[in-house]
């Protein structure tokens, strides 16, 4: 079968062996225990590559139905319950595989220039580390439960690399912010995960992909009910909506985390998800059978998108700009799987993978040498084109990419999930996807604009005019820096071609396909087959980027291009306008909602009035019990002993004494008194249950 | 299945060791503190090293039989034998019990709390160590029984001496408490014995030992059965705790020392769920089967409840009991589903909440005595001031929360996935969408943990340090260093305990799966 296939476990395992190194002696290296990161993350890829290289010799000769290459150990087993750890390597886990290694690579490339002298340095390198290395686990599991292991890393890395700074308040709520709206998702995962252990009585994915397309299964209904668990975790890790919230926060982490992060790792999880098991999701959603123009998946995907666009506009941010937008592309992805384009969508989480790590490394780029550490596109960029122009032509590149603008790789994927939505009678998602074309557009030029072009601001006008200065007219990133983003820029334009429906080219497709799970054609669970492309079907989108980017542009140069503009201050002036706009602002008081209402109800009035009950009811009840006992105690003596027992033999006279001292005994050995108490108590209770009974 | 019997006298070594030592240092003069400390901690080193060696010939293929076992006449007339012997169920447990009093031996070398008196102190934990792991040898319910109270006693002390402020009172509720529900467990054992023995067509051969129960124990008439039960079940629920009858936890816990607190998170609350797998379930499983629906509704309760009293503490040890109550409640749903992917997850559960709610009492103290408090809001910044400490601390609440590969995760996942498809019987008995129900709101409890441990983290953790830790100078105050030597000796094998068993959850479950096949085969009709 080939080696690299046989030893794919190897891939995340360098990595984790690796997070251990460098805790333990990174510190002491030279170079602070990023070598050790670098050095397992290139042993990756050249693994992955391997594996990717003869996965297509494999696809090639098995003539399409390429079976999956299954390599497992018993890691456990309880009773009937079996569950391995190992590899389960197909076109769908082998992609991942390739695409993680390289990123993660690139960025910590990256990461030795960005991060320099941070206080934390070797922490850092530890956890992104082990960050890919959890990626890998999920990417490569045969299992549910190695997927759960490796989907819960990534959650711990997120917490610690988010937080990474957290001696300031804001990124620790940041990072606990991104880890519990992840975890409310979860508990779809753990739920849905034993769903699907009482429906098909393992936790193999293979065997579930198997048995959920083939019907063998008794309750539908439950199956119905895993996809949609199983779902909801899906949308807490891949950030759709209503739980996205946590994702423009994350921004809080070093910015070559947040590149990472949105491009190959942690968010596409989700999608991941849903892709690696499509046909429990196909099946049990009742995915793209006849007359169906709505699924959970594609509308959750579809809403989305828009709501995401939508607030990419109003963000000064630009790292919370791409944060919006990875967020709608997310949509797009999911929204691709929804309406039965698993191959469209799947090339889109590989293309997005390129052009939305350029372009937050692009952001860092632009922080690191141009404004100063600050992110604020209004105040502190601008005009940035000419003095840095290796990272403005890498973030055009890939701001083409995601726009879709055509022969450029984000145009092949996106344009045909949309065309997908159309070809399978989801008009609605449709028309969701151009119009979400020309928001990306819009936003995106608007970004652009403020970034580097009109008058330098702030911080960018200080390096510019510190450029004149020293008779320079360029002074870009550090080579760490300009590198990746070269190659990720041209990976921006150049990886589309690997599936480029226009050309007939479908070398992705082929090489992934058998990873679906279903089969393509006629049947009652089985996938429609991708459209054909025509410009024609492809023109109305298009025409809507087009326009997205003139009318975006004209309001740029009109707002921000010269000081007096009419349009400046509208959203200030105009109610409707100034209303709207303030909807956007606090992201349609949706975080409002979690944070002021249900967090804070949670652990202020809801957990006070249980603790409450506990201290008032549930222990004042053992208190009296305690006390009455006691009381019962000192009556039993005070009355029945002193008075009738001791009475009898002494005589009426010697009360008064007696009872003046009544409690002193009591007290001194209550321990004593209670247990005999009790014990009488109860024996007396068995007693009678035993005569009961016999 | 008949017992294997060779190496009788080892369990009895191992568990009555400690004793030896207690006898030795009743001769060293109370201010020869080192001779006390040397002696005791000597003796539980042994001890560990007698619990090693049980491990080492313990017959892993035959983990479901019991092995080292003896049966000897003890008291006649009431007709109680000295049985011991262990099987994968029980020698975990055994085995953690020494460790545990091992690591805390180590802990007290220069942790001992006031008022002082290291002999005392030393002596007690020795005793406590013969109640525990005589607990979990015993094969005889008057002999389980027995030792069973025994641990109650040095804890009474360990609470009622060297605890805090209010010691008194929480020594006393925990002592009466317990004692209240041993002594409705007691009638459960003497009526389930007049029971058996009237039934039986050999009256004269009834007995107390564990095997006698197993195998006349099911033959009880179903309504008497559900009464016995409801003894036991008091009996062995107070201990757990489970909700409602947990309230003696946190003030116990609030109030003991470190080390009283490390013990009793660690060993004495698996007692009682112990009780349940080993007692409660195999004598009466007609019972049972009418029990379970009752025990996984306060079970769930106990999560969720048990996880908004954390959010509402205001003392970082505090929360830390509560977090007890909500991982108990784990365990009992565990055991409540009677499938043995629910009890192995228990038993599992039992380990790892030992060594992760341990650790984290650990961590408490060590804190309290740089800091002088444990309001959560007074601390901040350790990491800071700490690093080490810090990210143990963190380590720690992840394990707690049940990340993925630590040890937390196996005691909660597989219950989770148990609960939804209980046994059988509970089935045809019609409980299923009620196990359904409570799986799902179970869940909850998971996302409830990462709320208040990490909260806790972030507030006490993470940020800048507090104020009342720093000098005028800036410099932080003389107290605060990060973790010293005798911490680290004690902490190391638990934090590797916590990782190993997370990684390779086998270890466990390969030894307690055949013993829990036996227990759950009547149920899976």
């Amino acid at each position: 079968m080939g080696w690299f296939l046989e030893h794919a476990w190897l891939i995340p395992a360098i990595p984790g062996a690796a997070f251990a190194l460098i805790i333990l002696i990174g510190k002491r290296m030279p170079r602070g225990g990023s070598e050790i990161g670098i050095a397992s993350m290139l042993a990756a890829l050249v693994l992955s590559a391997g594996a990717a290289y003869q996965w297509i010799e494999h696809v090639n000769s098995s003539d399409g139905e390429a079976e999956a290459v299954l390599n497992r150990w018993e890691w456990f087993r309880i009773g009937d319950l079996k569950v391995s750890i190992g590899s389960h390597l197909d076109g769908l886990a082998v992609m991942m595989l390739l695409l993680v290694a390289f990123i993660s690579t690139l960025v910590q490339i990256y990461s030795t220039e960005y991060v320099r002298g941070d206080r934390r340095y070797t922490h850092y390198f530890a956890s992104i580390t082990l960050f890919s290395a959890g990626m890998l686990v999920m990417v490569l599991a045969p299992n549910m439960v190695q997927l759960l292991l490796g989907w819960e890393i990534m959650g711990l890395c997120s917490f610690l690399l988010i937080g990474h700074w957290w001696e300031e308040r804001v990124n620790s709520e940041a990072a606990l912010k991104a880890f519990w709206t992840v975890r409310v998702g979860d508990m779809g995962l753990l739920v849905g995960i034993a769903m699907l252990l009482s429906i098909f009585h393992t936790l193999e994915i293979g065997e579930i992909n198997e048995a959920a397309a083939s019907g063998d299964f008794d309750s539908k209904r439950l199956l119905m009910w895993a996809a949609v668990a199983l779902f909801i975790a899906c949308i807490g890790k891949s950030g759709q909506f209503p739980l996205h919230t946590w994702l423009p926060d994350a921004m809080a982490g070093p910015t070559p985390v947040s590149s990472l992060l949105h491009s190959s790792t942690m968010v596409v999880g989700g999608v991941f998800l849903v892709a690696r098991l499509y046909p429990v999701f196909h099946v049990g959603l009742d995915m793209n059978i006849l007359g169906q123009h709505f699924n959970l998946i594609a509308v959750i995907g579809g809403i989305t998108v828009l709501i995401a666009a939508g607030l990419a506009f109003v963000q000064n941010d630009i790292k919370r700009v791409l944060a919006y937008s990875t967020v709608s592309q997310l949509g797009y992805m999911m929204m691709g799987l929804g309406v039965g384009a698993w191959t469209a969508a799947v090339f889109h989480i590989f293309t997005h993978a390129f052009f939305k790590c350029c372009l937050f490394l692009c952001a860092g780029s632009v922080a690191h040498t141009g404004s100063h550490h600050s992110f604020d596109m209004k105040k502190d960029m601008g005009g940035l084109r000419k003095s840095m122009p290796i990272t403005f032509a890498a973030w055009i590149a890939s701001t083409l990419a995601l726009c879709g603008i055509p022969f450029v790789s984000g145009f092949f994927s996106k344009d045909e999930i949309i065309d997908s939505a159309k070809h399978n009678d989801y008009k609605v998602f449709y028309l969701v996807g151009i119009i979400g074309a020309f928001m990306t557009t819009a936003y995106m030029t608007r970004a652009t604009y403020l970034t580097f072009f009109g008058k330098a601001r702030g911080a960018a006008a200080h390096f510019v005019h510190e450029l004149e200065h020293e008779h320079k007219t360029t002074h870009d990133s550090p080579w760490p820096i300009t590198v990746p983003l070269v190659i990720l820029g041209l990976l921006a334009i150049f990886s589309g071609y690997l599936n480029a429906a226009p050309f007939k080219w479908h070398w992705f497709e082929r090489w992934t396909e058998s990873a679906i799970g279903l089969p393509l054609g006629e049947g009652i669970f089985a996938l429609p087959h991708p459209p054909e492309f025509s410009w024609t079907s492809a023109a109305p989108g298009l025409v809507l980027v087009a326009a997205g980017f003139a009318v975006s542009l004209l309001l740029c140069r009109a707002v921000f291009g010269s000081e007096t503009s009419p349009l400046r201050g509208l959203t200030e002036r105009n109610i409707a306008l100034r209303a709207g706009h303030k909807f956007l602002v606090n992201k349609y008081y949706l975080d409002a909602l979690y944070e002021k209402v249900i967090v804070h109800g949670i652990a202020y009035p809801i957990s006070r009035a249980a603790y409450w009950t506990n201290q008032h009811i549930i222990d004042a009840v053992v208190n009296t019990v305690g006390k009455a006992g006691r009381r019962t105690g000192d009556l039993v003596y005070k009355y029945i002993d002193q008075l009738l027992v001791d009475g009898a033999v002494n005589g009426s006279g010697t009360t008064a004494r007696g009872a003046g001292g009544a409690l002193q005994p009591v007290q001194s050995g209550k321990v004593n008194m209670y247990g005999a108490l009790l014990f009488g108590a109860a024996a007396v209770g068995g007693l009678v249950l035993v005569l009961v009974n016999s | 299945m008949e017992p294997i019997q060779d190496l009788q006298w080892l369990l009895s070594l191992g568990t009555f060791l400690p004793l030896v030592g207690v006898l030795l240092m009743l001769f060293v003069p109370k201010k020869d503190v080192d001779t006390a400390k040397t002696i005791a901690v000597g003796t539980a080193l042994a001890t560990l090293a007698v619990g090693v060696y049980t491990a080492l010939k313990f017959d892993y293929g035959q983990s479901e039989r019991l092995q080292f076992f003896t049966s000897n006449s003890w008291i006649k007339p009431i007709r109680a034998t000295y049985t011991i012997g262990l099987d994968g169920i029980s020698l975990p447990l055994y085995l953690l019990s020494m460790v545990i009093t091992v690591v805390v031996m180590i802990y007290s070398w220069n942790h001992v709390p006031p008022p002082g008196n290291t002999k005392a102190f030393f002596i007690l934990m020795l005793v406590l160590q013969t109640g525990m792991a005589g607990t979990f040898m015993a094969q005889d319910l008057i002999l389980f029984f027995v030792f069973f109270e025994l641990v109650l006693l040095p804890m009474y002390f360990m609470i009622g001496v060297w605890g805090g402020d209010n010691r008194q009172y929480a020594s006393l509720k925990f002592f009466l408490y317990t004692m209240f529900g041993s002594a409705l467990m007691l009638v459960g054992f003497i009526a389930l014995f007049v029971v058996t023995k009237n039934n039986a067509s050999d009256p004269a051969a009834a007995n107390f030992s564990f095997q006698w129960f197993n195998e006349n124990g099911p033959d009880v008439a179903r309504n008497t059965a559900v009464w016995i039960f409801a003894g036991l079940f008091i009996g062995f629920a107070v201990k757990v705790p489970m909700f409602p009858f947990h309230t003696w936890l946190p003030d116990a816990h609030t109030e003991a020392p470190t080390q009283g607190s490390v013990i009793l998170a660690a060993i004495l609350l698996k007692l009682g769920t112990y009780g349940f797998v080993r007692i409660a379930i195999p004598f009466l499983p007609q019972a049972a089967v009418k029990w379970a629906p009752a025990i996984a509704v306060l079970a769930v309760i106990g999560i969720i409840y048990g996880a908004l009293g954390c959010l509402a503490q205001t003392d970082m040890k505090r929360l830390i009991a509560f977090s007890s109550v909500a991982h108990m409640g784990f365990v009992m749903l565990g055991i409540s589903t009677l499938t043995d992917l629910g009890i192995n997850a228990a038993l599992f559960g039992m380990v790892a909440h030992g060594l992760i709610t341990g650790m984290l009492f650990f961590i408490a103290g060590s804190v309290k005595e740089r800091y002088h408090t444990l309001q959560i809001s007074q601390l901040s910044g350790m990491l800071k001031q700490m690093p080490r400490m810090g990210w143990i601390f963190g380590f720690c609440a992840m394990a707690s929360l049940g990340l993925p590969g630590l040890a937390g995760f196996w005691g909660e996942f597989p219950a989770l996935l148990s609960a939804w498809s209980p046994a059988q019987v509970l089935v045809s008995n019609g409980h299923l969408d009620l196990f359904r129900i409570l799986t799902t709101i179970s869940a909850l409890g998971t996302v409830l943990a990462a709320g208040y441990l990490l909260w806790l983290f972030q507030r006490t953790a993470m940020g800048e340090p507090a104020a009342i830790s720093v000098g005028s100078a800036g410099h932080d105050s003389h107290d605060i260093h990060d973790v010293n030597a005798f911490e680290w000796a004690a902490w190391t094998p638990l934090l590797i305990a916590i990782v190993v068993l997370g990684i390779v959850p086998k270890l466990l479950l390969d030894l307690s799966d055949p013993g829990v096949q036996l227990i759950t085969e009547v149920f899976r009709k």
